[in-house]
């Protein structure tokens, strides 16, 4: 499989505190990569710098062939082809359901409404969402906002898309929802970088795992090796603490 | 009260509200265009401006328009600009507008979250899209209340017209009660014509924040 995402010794400082410390990546087209690790370790942060919404000191980050530079002109260009989903929806409240699915293809691809809107609407019915298009985000819940946000990405046909910690803001039961789309779209071969703290979803989605933790790559491995025969101490000890068995 | 005076006078407090909406609107026209120039001149940090537009704000805001009025009325003569007391009430109330407006659109831009501007901008929205489509209908909104009592405010500091001898309500009433002494009626008749211009000017702008306020927030 072809290489579609390549991150080089990305190193990241918040005054004297190393965010990210000299990670090196490779994510293969349609593969399902997911980042786990302690609050603060840096998980977001790493998503965040690979659509330069975050700034890159040093080492450097490729989608394809290009270089993702925050303080580049292209950077919006190489924006449309990663989507973000955010823990906390980020839906622009003051635009319906539909409006809000299409308002990006319209302005930025310059896509055609009629076209856009049959799109969207086809994909807010894959979601179960199609009855709230004329509804603004206020009037639905956190987990039908979270599965808007996903068709809101998706719509943009992005070549990968970035999860951060699209369930931490929901109750258990709308957690469901949002991870069924999500695990629908990994079997559909979408390549993916999720950061999460639901360990069973991680394994059943996963084509790899990455443990983070002080802004280095820990560990790493299959869902079945990396949950069931974690190697370092450190992986040991976090996954432990996810179980209330003795 | 006598009302065959109210009659009378009438014709003379209707003649000054109208002088003095005239006014009192080019004024607040005025202050929403120095409003919303000074607020983006804030919003996007523009150099030298930003640091003008603050010295603007603040030294506008921190003086009465009685002063503000001085200054424009027998100031700018002084350097050889002379211009009519209407313009003088106009401009004066448009500089003092202006100060508050541009606070209250600058909030309401700043009130965005975050959230919003990195959203589209994951979306691959450029700038001026993400300003446009985005970042400027929620700020209105966010503004709406704070534009509104601006503007019943201004409305009111109309009545200060009268120092730079503009016949506005005031002018008129005090007239009246100096050369009739019918101070009853003509302070009744001051009361129900600042009312009268004032009321609807706030009924709408409950309405117009309620609708677009209902949309992002509910009820």
């Amino acid at each position: 499989m072809e290489e579609i995402l390549r991150v080089e010794n990305l190193s990241k400082k918040y005054e004297d505190v190393d965010v990210l410390d000299g990670i090196s990546l490779s994510v293969k087209k349609g593969e399902v990569v997911v980042i786990v690790g302690p609050s603060g370790c840096g998980k977001s942060t790493f998503l965040r710098c690979l659509n330069g919404l975050e700034d890159i000191r040093d080492g450097s980050v490729f989608l394809g062939d290009e270089k993702i530079n925050p303080n580049k002109k292209n950077l919006s260009k190489t924006r449309e082809k990663i989507g973000m989903v955010f823990q906390s929806y980020d839906l622009f409240p003051h635009k319906t359901i539909l409006q809000n699915v299409t308002l990006a293809p319209i302005k930025v691809k310059k896509r055609k409404k009629a076209e856009v809107e049959e799109e969207a609407l086809k994909l807010l019915d894959r979601v179960g969402l199609i009855s709230k298009k004329d509804n603004y985000p206020r009037q639905l819940s956190g987990g039908q906002k979270q599965r808007v946000a996903i068709v809101r990405a998706l719509i943009m046909h992005p070549e990968v898309l970035l999860f951060d910690e699209v369930t931490a803001a929901l109750d258990p039961e709308m957690v469901r929802e949002v991870l069924d789309v999500v695990l629908s779209l990994a079997k559909e071969g979408r390549t993916m970088l999720i950061v999460t703290h639901e360990m069973s979803f991680a394994r059943a989605v996963a084509d790899r795992v990455i443990f983070l933790d002080g802004g280095k790559i820990v560990e790493e491995g299959k869902p079945t090796d990396f949950f069931d025969n974690p190697k370092t101490d450190r992986l040991k000890k976090f996954l432990k603490t996810f179980s209330y068995e003795e | 009260m006598d009302f065959e005076v109210i009659v009378s006078y009438l014709p003379l407090y209707i003649k000054a509200f109208m002088l003095t909406i005239k006014i009192g609107w080019i004024g607040i026209a005025l202050s929403l265009g120095i409003g919303v120039f000074c607020a983006f001149v804030l919003h996007f940090r523009i150099p030298v401006l930003s640091a003008i537009v603050k010295v603007y704000v603040e030294l506008f805001r921190n003086t009465p328009l009685l002063v503000q009025l001085f200054f424009v009325y027998f100031g700018l003569p002084k350097i050889g600009i002379s211009i009519s007391a209407e313009a003088c009430g106009a401009i004066g109330l448009g500089l003092l507008g202006g100060s508050y407006m541009t606070e209250s659109f600058r909030s309401g831009l700043d009130a965005v979250p975050v959230s919003q501007t990195e959203s589209a901008l994951a979306l691959g929205m450029r700038k001026g899209q993400l300003f446009s489509n985005v970042i400027l209908p929620q700020a209105v909104t966010l503004s709406v209340p704070a534009v509104v009592a601006n503007l019943i405010f201004l409305l009111k500091e109309t009545s200060v017209f009268s120092a730079i001898s503009l016949m506005d309500l005031m002018f008129t009433a005090k007239d009246l009660i100096g050369l009739y002494y019918n101070t009853t009626e003509c302070l009744f008749m001051l009361v129900i014509f600042y009312v009268v211009m004032l009321l609807p000017v706030s009924i709408l702008g409950t309405v117009i924040e309620k609708k677009t306020r209902f949309k992002m927030f509910g009820d």
